[in-house]
């Protein structure tokens, strides 16, 4: 029977065969799996192509700019003197789902990538409620095409010079151009396109009567001055600039949109790693296997891939001379495997920490999980004492106040809930990120703007960069910035001022 | 459900126009390697591509991040010997154990970033102080140019270049050659059959033995194959260079104390421009390189830019070489000669019309051209009189008084004119 259904046996791939592995893959996925996705479409690219992909973080038609020429040269030089393999593939968060297989795989990869990309990405993306709430898969090539054009259409009026020095501080701010908490409009081009000009006109006239100079009572100024402006601190630097920045173009005004909508379709990315990568690593683990187990491949397939999964999901320890943190993948396959075991075969200890998942439907059970978490929340809800055993977890405190580190917590009965926390913890956007948002504006006396960075543990902020990036800000807010640092006890220090000479009122 | 779509026939530069954007951004830095680049070259090596180092530093992109110290706790894998409450000493430069995440972010910034830039984008860098017309630039940018010409006939090649005749011709000789033992058995049988049937009494079983095998024959001769795949005949071509003849480049330099680093750098590249125009226009290009004081000497290129001498000048010392060398080592009848000179316009006065002379006489009836650049803020001394005479004389001869890469093109631009029109 299995010689019958045997796909191929040759390293060598073929389209029919790539169709065939797809159609299998896919049925089993979804007949065997239910796994929920939407279509695919698959590309095969070159090497050079690749490079492309890469160096344009993914997005399939990025606008210009030399920060990603930056990119590719780096890619191509590291590619060049072998110093690194590129990706196997690409895959885009849109619908239909794109993914871009290299032609240098072997039939085996090109079907490690379909299981891996096409439905295990794939389902992802359309499952996990971050990509749901966050992103609109079927509207972000017409947004990329839109921001392609618009930006190239600004250059073309006012200079490729000065478009790209505005998007160099647009990009400088890209991390703090994300709503946390706000749900964001769906993106729609046609709408997009028909409110622009709406929107330019509007925001034009919004400012100026912020800025308006009609002279006041005298009465009514000293309230004025003690109200701050933004009443409430806010997050989305990027949103606050593109409202209420008093001297930008319209056209600055649009841009700085662009940047920000295309930071808030990356943001569920950056807070999926571990699940993302760990969700499809296991499907395409378990749909190999399955593959195998049903005949659609052979021994010599099954070695190729396992060589080739292994090496992926390989965690190297903390004193190896390559350690570079903990691997994303090895993780996120760990706890998908482990949930999966938890399941079906649970022991004492499972049943101690996971009342509610053990011995349940291992299928349900994940579904739920790739849905409804994120990184922090997914490790603080399903890491295990089994799997922070197997990965050997500890802890390290890193006090400066402190002469030497401390090992805090290690893999045993005592150590496993701070473990946990404190994995989470590193996945925490939140903490990982300087918490910095606006704080006020001297509406009525120089139009400086100040901005607050809460301190998470007492971590200053990187002082080159910070300097570096005030002045990315003043470029697009155009009058004195500056930023204040609150730390644990509600002393706020100046930490950063642009231009730094002048006298502060 | 799923579409596969073959993208590798698609462009593959997408990224062509954002590498130009970095080029252009990083621009400064750029020229200035490549001006390091062209002193540490070679004059006949200049048009390779180049490896180019920027500091890091220059273009970082700068975010939001945490810096060092504060507390943190961080989670690592694979612990042999810790236990909970053990303390250990902070490893140096906050990397490894302690640093976690963060050691990687902020240990990225000292290396330079090296990247090379293709021969096109070197090219187009150096030619930019130079201020060359842009149809210049492109032919001297230009590589060899082949010429595609036929050269006989081969059994293989593409569809598109068979040989219908030939092809025929073979295939016509095939079929007689094969067919031939059939047809001459064929023929015999057929008269014989003839002959049998014109004879009254006919010898029926002889006769039908005749037609079997008539009829065996011409199904041979029928099944030799109409045309078969070693016939075809393909025309041939071979790229050929462009039929060239060959130059040599006379560099002749003043290296008097008086020539400084800085008009040695700018006399460098008038010679490289020269080398540059004459490579794109000839196949085989010999250079020699003469320098000057009071006497002359042929030297090689590094002696040439490189080392330092001192005292007077005397420029006809250095016409007299290079016309001996000329008559010697280069006939006129097999070489197209070109002289570019370079000086401070310094001459010891009463050698200013010997100079006239040599040039007149000996020099100016067998060069294609002649480009002299008088380096120097000041007023001109008698050379440039001497020189004007010569001018105005021959049309092949070129002379500025430069101050800047810029001034270099225009002593050059009725040559290029000439050739570009």
């Amino acid at each position: 029977m299995s010689s019958s259904r045997l796909i191929a046996d040759s390293s060598e791939w073929t389209f029919s065969m790539l169709e065939r592995y797809n159609e299998v893959i896919g049925q089993i996925a979804s007949n065997d799996f239910g796994l929920d996705t939407y279509p695919n479409q698959i590309e095969i690219i070159t090497a050079e192509q690749m490079m492309d992909a890469y160096s344009s973080v993914g997005m399939p038609l990025g606008y210009k700019h030399w920060s990603y020429g930056k990119q590719f040269v780096l890619t191509e030089k590291n590619y060049r003197r072998g110093q690194m393999g590129l990706a196997y593939e690409i895959v885009i968060n849109s619908d239909p789902c794109i993914a871009y297989l290299m032609e240098e795989n072997t039939a085996m990869m090109q079907a490690l990538v379909i299981a891996h990309a096409a439905y295990g990405h794939n389902s992802f993306f359309k499952g996990n409620y971050l990509f749901r709430t966050w992103t609109s898969a079927d509207a972000i090539i017409d947004y990329l095409l839109f921001a392609r054009n618009y930006v190239a259409e600004c250059e073309e009026r006012h200079g490729v010079e000065a478009v790209e020095v505005f998007l160099d501080s647009c990009h400088a701010l890209m991390n703090y151009g994300v709503d946390r908490y706000k749900h964001p409009a769906p993106l729609s081009l046609h709408e997009e396109k028909q409110r622009q000009h709406d929107r330019e006109e509007y925001l034009q006239s919004q400012v100026n009567d912020l800025w308006r100079t009609i002279p006041t009572k005298p009465a009514e100024t000293v309230t004025e001055t003690e109200r701050r402006y933004p009443a409430e601190p806010q997050e989305n630097l990027l949103y606050f600039i593109e409202k209420n920045a008093p001297l930008l173009e319209p056209w600055q005004r649009e841009l700085v949109r662009i940047v920000r909508k295309i930071a808030q379709y990356f943001y569920p990315q950056r807070q999926t790693q571990v699940m993302n990568e760990g969700w499809a690593t296991f499907w395409h683990y378990t749909l190999m296997n399955r593959l195998y187990d049903e005949g659609y491949a052979n021994d010599g397939f099954m070695m190729e891939f396992l060589q080739s999964h292994t090496s992926v999901v390989h965690q190297l320890s903390f004193d190896h001379p390559y350690y570079a943190g903990i691997n994303p993948y090895a993780l996120g396959f760990g706890m998908m495997s482990d949930i999966q075991r938890i399941c079906q075969a649970p022991a004492n200890e499972d049943r101690y920490w996971f009342p509610d998942i053990a011995g349940q439907d291992w299928l349900k059970v994940l579904d739920f999980a790739m849905r409804n978490f994120k990184d922090e929340s997914f490790i603080a809800q399903f890491l295990s004492p089994k799997l922070m055993r197997d990965l050997k977890l500890f802890a390290v405190l890193d006090d400066d106040t402190q002469d030497e580190l401390e090992i805090t917590a290690i893999h045993d009965e005592a150590g496993y809930r701070r473990l946990r926390l404190a994995l989470a913890d590193q996945y925490n956007l939140g903490s990982r990120e300087p918490n910095i948002q606006v704080w006020n504006v001297a509406h009525r006396q120089d139009r400086s703007l100040t901005l607050r960075h809460t301190r998470y543990h007492r971590r200053p902020l990187h002082p080159e960069t910070t300097d570096e990036v005030l002045k990315h800000l003043y470029r697009l807010w155009g009058f004195t910035v500056r930023l204040e640092a609150v730390d644990e006890d509600g002393r706020v220090s100046l930490v950063g001022e642009c231009p730094a000479n002048r006298e502060r009122l | 459900m799923a579409t596969f779509i073959d993208r590798r026939l698609d462009g593959k530069n997408k990224s062509a126009v954002n590498r130009q954007r970095f080029i252009r951004r990083f621009k400064g830095q750029i020229k200035k390697a490549v001006a390091e680049a062209m002193n540490g070259r070679s004059i006949t090596d200049i048009d390779n591509g180049e490896k180019i180092n920027i500091p890091a530093r220059d273009l970082s992109e700068p975010v939001f991040g945490h810096g060092p110290g504060g507390h943190r706790e961080a989670i690592h894998p694979g612990n042999k010997e810790f236990t909970a409450g053990d303390r250990v000493a902070r490893p140096p430069g906050g990397s490894g154990a302690g640093g976690g995440g963060q050691a990687s972010n902020s240990g990225e910034g000292e290396d330079d970033f090296v990247f090379e830039l293709s021969r096109d984008e070197f090219l187009e860098l150096f030619f930019e102080d130079l201020e060359l017309p842009h149809l210049v630039r492109t032919q001297l940018a230009k590589t060899t140019e082949f010429k595609s010409v036929r050269a006989g006939f081969t059994s293989a090649g593409n569809p598109a270049n068979i040989d219908v005749v030939r092809s025929m011709r073979g295939a016509l000789a095939r079929r007689m050659a094969m067919a031939a033992p059939y047809s001459r058995r064929l023929r015999k049988a057929e008269e014989e059959l003839q002959r049998l049937l014109d004879t009254s009494p006919v010898d029926e079983m002889r006769v039908q033995e005749l037609f079997e095998e008539v009829e065996h024959l011409r199904a041979r001769v029928r099944a030799v194959p109409f045309i078969d795949t070693f016939d075809l005949r393909y025309v041939n071509r071979v790229k050929q260079p462009q039929p060239t003849t060959q130059a040599v480049m006379f560099c002749i330099m003043d290296v008097s104390g008086s020539m400084d680093r800085a008009r040695k750098d700018l006399a460098k590249r008038f010679f490289t421009l020269l080398y540059l125009f004459l490579k794109r226009n000839y196949e085989k290009i010999e250079v020699v390189f003469i320098r000057h004081h009071t006497v002359a000497k042929e030297v090689d290129e590094q002696e040439f830019f490189y080392s330092r001498e001192t005292g007077g000048t005397v420029v006809s010392s250095a016409l007299q070489l290079s016309a001996d060398i000329m008559r010697e080592r280069y006939p006129v009848s097999s070489w197209n000669l070109y002289v570019a000179q370079a000086s401070d316009g310094d001459n010891w006065h009463h050698d200013s019309p010997a100079c006239r002379d040599l040039l007149m006489q000996r020099i100016m009836p067998y060069v294609r051209y002649y480009a002299y650049i008088e380096i120097t803020p000041d007023r001109h001394q008698s050379l440039w009189e001497a020189y004007e005479d010569v001018k105005a004389q021959h049309r092949h001869f070129a002379m500025r008084q430069i101050d800047g890469p810029a001034d270099i093109y225009p002593v050059f631009r009725d040559l290029f004119k000439r050739r570009v029109s």
